[in-house]
Order: structure tokens, then C-alpha cells, then sequence
């Protein structure tokens, strides 16, 4: 018998420290696995952001910057332009990229920073214990938002891959979600077209990856995927948004 | 005979349930005899002869606790 | 050597070009504009990178990525626009990262005017930020200083791996003065932390987490340490006519080069005073302000703000001699001003 399926060497030995059943772990390993087939761990730098995955410089077997929370892609930006052959990815979660970080993502976009992003999306804000986030549903209960999201105090969640995909300077923008196996391997599969993209020099990419919170949600890990299919992906649609073929 | 046998580092397991959820032969399971160093029952193979070596066990696994070989 | 009319703004620019600065990062805001300008014809031509970000916030977390990879890096911005950045300057304290942060100053508080200010000594060189840092601010004083404390900067930045910031007040970012162009320099110190891809080494981590207290004592122990020896060793400051001085006036930038005139009219009418001009803010100059305090009558502090530098000259002074203070916002005054001023100071002494 061969050894099929590994722990990639993109990842260290280190034990994450989500809770259990979190996608993170999933998500984690799927960079790693492309970075390993792509070849490229040793020009890879990643930019982890301020939530659960602050930690995520303790995982990742390559170069790793910690950024202020948001700021992700302004790090990210300065240096894929002063290091333009190396690949650059961030990874960020709801408050980190669609809050306090909506200026500098909606701007890397727009100025098509070669860089990759990749956006879990769970839908509120772990660490901190629950609240509510830019992704909230409408209706959903969370520790800031107790009466459910209400469209005319808290306003419509953002759909940042459409968001983004309206933008000239977006190569690849796209949606998957990790709650069942076919959508696991699609995501590693967007990830990997997401990094090529980087490679090819076409512009801005970002993977958004729907993801659960089964601490917060008060599921268990099996029915946080449920929740997954059952409620986000009708508002978070998946597919492609946005692809740009090279001339 | 099996055709696949999966490797399992306990001490990383959480229980949370995904593999044993989406195995396709449901034949893993929690070790209830077992508690690991994280103060779970970590999983364990039930039938061994029954795996395929599908490897979506260790897909669907987000703590790295499995490994999978296949013919 | 040539010798170029400059503006201070323009002079510091090509101090930090001259100083091997590859990354200008930054948010247009008067009266710092013109050396974003200057970097944004100049970078492209000699392989640099230049972005205008989308916000001050955005441009110094671009000086956060841009130092990781080894580059020397620069930021220039004003008032308002080095409040937002004081988060980001905390991180890239605790991160240990070298970069120049150049404050052209301007009235305050809030949008506060256009008008020259020194009144950002206090966001200065008391952390401005959140924790425990220092960061090493200098004074220039002409354009020349413009340019040649640029150089220093980016020298004293990779020295002790800590951000530098220039702060200049607006009038001398646009004062055109002839500048003697320096020598590229073209030796650097070589920086094994950076993030710049793990080939051939193990991964480079930048963080600023330090969750353990062990590890966070630690770490704000090793920065301490840092700066006890910055202090040790980079004060800078200018003395004049001290020897004999009954009257000491201390004052910074562009400021104390008209007060040196005001010093020297006051001398000819008979009145003993001289001029400390501090070139660091921090690490203050308190051992300049120590010896005046042994031989000098009066100290008086002259700033372009409500009084800010006097509490540091309060505190070297240590109670030895009185520290009286004169302040005027939005201008640099005239040297009669301050001229009258020390007149005032040496009558009521009866020093005259």
C-alpha cells in the first residue's frame, strides 16, 4: 500500500488550536496541499489575520507575517510589489476583511494587486465570541445582534464576491464552501486556480470559503456543515464571479 | 482483504465527527474505551477489512489526525 | 559636490533615495503632498515602488509588509494623518521593523490649519500608540538637514531595527534653500529575519502576539534594553554661544535657526544668551539641558505650540533652574519677537 493522503509539508507538526470540527483546519490544509503540488512553499509569504487564525504563523510551514486586524491586504501589497516573484496570500475571516478591512480589500482589488485571498466566511466573529458580523444573515441571532439582523437597523449583509468581482482589477473571484466532500475538493480546486492566477500575473484573486462556527452557532460540527447548505449557500451563492482568460 | 488502511494520530483527534459523518462505509467510530490527551474519544476504525482507502475521511478531517494508504 | 536649490520636502525625499529607500507608501495630505510627488516621479524610474494608498491606515501597514521584506521604507505624512497611523506604528515597534515616518506638521488639534506647527512633540515621542515603545523622532532644521537626517534615519532605522520618524515643521518642507547632494550609500546591513520566502532556511515568522506573559515580558524587556542603548548613544543636539550663557532658550527645527538670530541680537544688546537646538527629540538631549542647569540663570523653551518640549526640559532640568515657556501657534515668529522676549527675561532677572 502507498500513502495517499498526508499531512502536506507546507504545514508544521504544530496541533491547531480551533475548536473542534472548525473549518479552519480544513481550509489550512487545502493552501498547503497547493502550495506543495504548485511547488512554491519557499516563495510563498502569508499574511494571517487578527480572529481565530492570528495563530495561523504557527501552522503554515513558510514565511508569515501577523497583520493589524485588516490590514491584510495593504501588507500584502506593498510587498508582492517590491517582491514581484514571489507569491503572497492572506487569509481572512469576516470582521478582518469585511469590516475593518473593507477599505484595503475593496482597494487591492481595484488596483488588482497580484495577490491571493482567501475569505472564510463564517458568518460572524468567533474569537471574540459570537457577534454579529458584515455576514450575518438577515434574521440570524447573534451576541450583538440578540432580536436577529434586522434590515432597517443593521442593514443587508455584504456579498463580497460579487462585491469585488465588479472590479477591473479582479482575475479570479469565486465561492465554494467546505461542508461536505465534493465542495471540499472544489475548494482546493479554487484555491489552486486562485494562486495560478497570482502566477500568471493576471491580477487580484480571492477565494471566499463558506465556512462554519459550530462554538458560536451552538452546533455541533455535523450540523454547523447542515447549516451550511441550509442557510448560507441560498444567500452566498457558489460558483465562479469573475475569471479573466489571458490575452 | 482491504483495500486502503488508515493511520490515525489520536492524540490530535477532537471527536468533532466529520469523518465518522462522511465516511461512505460508516465504519468509523468513537473509541469510548479511550480518551485522548486533549480529553476527547478520539476515532478509531471499526472494520478495518471495509476500507476502501476513499481518503475522504481524512478530507473531511480538520485536525490532520489521519493518514491514508491504498494499494 | 553638487550643490542644488531644494525644497526641505524635495531635499528629504532625495535624502531617502540617496539612502537607498526603494518604497514610498503614503496619503496625500498638506504640507507633506510634494514628497509623495517627488517619490512618484522618481521610484518608478530606479526600480522602486511607489502606491498611494487608500488611507494613511492602508499606507503604514504597506510600511509594515514593505520592511519585512528588507526594503527600506518611508511613509510621509501630517498631523492627522500620523494619528491613524499609530496602531500601525505600535505594531512595527513591537515587530521590530526598520522604516523612516515623516511628520510635516501642521496645526492641531482635529483638521486644525495648514499654517506650520510643532504641536505633534507630544504624539511624537510619547508613543502616540498603545504599549510600551519608543520610537527615535529627528529634528532637521534647514533642507540640507532635510536630506542628511533622511540618510541618518534609514541607517539608525536598520541599526536598531526600530521605525525612525523626521518631524519638520511645513514651513521647511517647502523652503527652497541650496542643498550639497550627498553620496549614494551604497553599503547595507544584512537582515536575516525577513520575510521574503523560506528557500534554503527555516520560515521567518513577523508577529506581535505574545500571548504568554513570560514571552510578553520578555519581549517588552528586549525592547527596553534597545532603547536604553539608543539612549546611550544617539543623542544629537547643537549648542550655541553656551559658554558663557545667563539665558538658555531651547528650541527645535526650523524655529531655533531664527531664534539663533534672535539670540545673537540679543547678545549685542547685551544680553548673555544661547541656543540648544535638540536634533533627537528622542532620545532627548537631557545631559545638554543638565550642564546649562549648573552654569545658566534661566532655561526658556521656545515652541510652536501650548508647551510640549518644556515638560522634557523640566524634567532633565530636575528642579535646578527655573524653565519658563513661549509659545505661538500657526507661525514661526520673527527673531525681534523672541529678541524682545529675552530682553523682557534679562531686565526682570536684573541680568542686563
Amino acid at each position: 500500500m502507498k500513502t495517499v493522503f498526508k499531512k502536506p509539508e507546507s504545514l508544521t507538526d504544530a496541533k491547531f488550536h480551533y475548536c473542534p470540527g472548525c473549518t479552519h483546519g480544513i481550509i489550512h490544509r487545502l493552501i498547503a496541499e497547493c502550495l506543495d503540488e504548485l511547488k512554491i512553499r519557499e516563495q510563498t509569504i502569508g499574511i494571517c489575520p487578527v480572529g481565530c487564525s492570528v495563530l495561523a504563523y504557527e501552522y503554515f510551514n513558510c514565511d508569515m507575517l501577523e497583520a493589524a486586524h485588516g490590514r491584510a491586504p495593504a501588507i500584502a501589497t506593498a510587498m508582492k510589489r517590491l517582491l514581484p516573484d514571489r507569491y503572497l496570500f492572506t487569509y481572512q475571516g469576516d470582521g478582518d476583511l469585511a469590516s475593518i478591512g473593507m477599505g484595503e480589500i475593496v482597494h487591492a482589488s481595484l488596483r488588482g494587486e497580484k495577490i491571493t485571498v482567501i475569505f472564510v466566511n463564517n458568518t460572524l466573529y468567533g474569537m471574540t465570541g459570537g457577534q454579529m458580523a458584515p455576514t450575518t444573515l438577515l434574521g440570524q441571532v447573534t451576541t450583538t445582534s440578540p432580536y436577529g439582523r434586522s434590515k432597517d437597523w443593521e442593514g443587508y449583509p455584504a456579498k463580497m464576491a460579487e462585491l469585488l468581482a465588479q472590479n477591473e482589477g479582479s482575475a479570479y473571484i469565486c465561492r465554494t464552501a467546505v461542508n461536505d466532500p465534493p465542495n471540499v475538493v472544489k475548494t482546493k480546486r479554487a484555491i489552486k486556480k486562485a494562486l495560478q492566477t497570482q502566477a500568471r500575473g493576471l491580477g487580484f484573486s480571492m477565494v471566499e470559503v463558506l465556512s462554519t462556527c459550530p462554538t458560536n452557532w451552538g452546533l455541533s460540527p455535523v450540523e454547523a456543515m447542515k447549516w451550511v447548505e441550509e442557510n448560507m449557500i441560498p444567500y452566498y451563492p457558489l460558483g465562479e464571479f469573475k475569471v479573466k482568460e489571458e490575452k | 482483504m482491504a483495500r486502503g488502511r488508515v493511520i490515525f494520530s489520536a492524540d490530535r483527534c477532537k471527536a468533532c465527527g466529520l469523518c465518522v459523518e462522511f465516511c461512505p462505509k460508516n465504519i468509523l467510530v468513537f473509541d469510548d474505551h479511550t480518551i485522548n490527551v486533549l480529553g476527547f474519544h478520539p476515532v478509531m476504525l471499526l472494520q478495518p477489512d471495509e476500507c476502501t482507502g476513499c481518503g475522504i475521511c481524512g478530507l473531511m478531517c480538520p485536525d490532520l489526525v489521519i493518514q491514508v494508504e491504498r494499494e | 559636490m553638487k550643490k542644488v536649490l531644494m525644497k526641505g520636502n524635495e531635499a528629504l525625499a532625495e535624502g531617502a533615495l540617496i539612502a537607498g529607500c526603494r518604497g514610498f507608501f503614503g496619503y496625500p495630505i498638506t504640507p507633506s503632498s510634494e514628497i509623495a510627488e517627488y517619490m512618484a516621479r522618481k521610484l518608478p524610474k530606479i526600480g522602486g515602488a511607489f502606491i498611494q494608498a487608500e488611507s494613511e491606515l492602508a499606507a503604514i501597514n504597506m510600511i509594515y509588509g514593505g520592511s519585512s521584506t528588507g526594503t527600506r521604507v518611508m511613509t510621509a505624512s501630517s498631523g492627522p494623518g500620523i494619528s491613524l497611523k499609530q496602531e500601525g506604528i505600535s505594531f512595527i515597534s513591537d515587530a521590530e521593523l526598520p522604516c523612516l515616518i515623516v511628520n510635516v506638521s501642521r496645526g492641531g488639534p482635529g483638521l486644525g490649519g495648514i499654517q506650520p506647527s510643532q504641536a505633534d512633540y507630544f504624539q511624537a515621542t510619547r508613543g502616540g500608540g498603545h504599549g510600551d515603545y519608543r520610537i527615535i523622532v529627528l529634528a532637521p532644521s534647514s533642507s540640507q538637514e532635510m536630506m542628511d537626517l533622511a540618510i541618518l534615519a534609514f541607517e539608525l532605522a536598520d541599526k536598531y531595527r526600530t521605525p525612525v520618524m523626521i518631524m519638520a515643521e511645513g514651513t521647511l518642507g517647502n523652503l527652497m534653500e541650496p542643498v550639497i547632494v550627498r553620496e549614494a550609500v551604497t553599503e547595507f546591513p544584512d537582515k536575516p529575519w525577513v520575510t521574503t520566502g523560506c528557500v534554503g532556511r527555516k520560515p521567518n515568522v513577523i508577529n506581535t502576539l505574545h500571548l504568554s506573559q513570560e514571552e510578553l515580558e520578555g519581549r517588552n524587556r528586549h525592547l527596553t534594553e534597545k532603547y536604553r542603548m539608543i539612549s546611550e548613544n544617539e543623542k544629537r543636539a547643537e549648542s550655541f554661544l553656551l559658554d558663557d550663557a545667563e539665558i538658555v532658550v531651547v528650541a527645535f527645527g526650523l524655529l531655533a535657526r531664527i531664534i539663533k538670530k534672535s539670540v545673537m541680537e540679543a547678545r549685542k544688546k547685551g544680553v548673555k544668551a544661547g541656543l540648544i537646538r535638540p536634533v533627537t527629540l528622542w532620545p532627548f538631549p537631557d545631559e545638554h539641558i543638565q550642564a546649562v542647569s549648573r552654569t545658566a540663570r534661566i532655561i526658556l523653551s521656545v515652541e510652536i505650540n501650548m508647551g510640549q518640549m518644556v515638560e522634557d526640559i523640566r524634567l532633565a532640568a530636575g528642579g535646578k533652574i527655573p524653565v519658563e515657556f513661549y509659545g505661538r501657534i500657526g507661525f514661526t515668529p520673527n527673531p525681534e519677537e523672541i529678541t524682545r522676549q529675552l530682553l523682557f527675561i534679562a531686565e526682570r532677572e536684573g541680568l542686563l
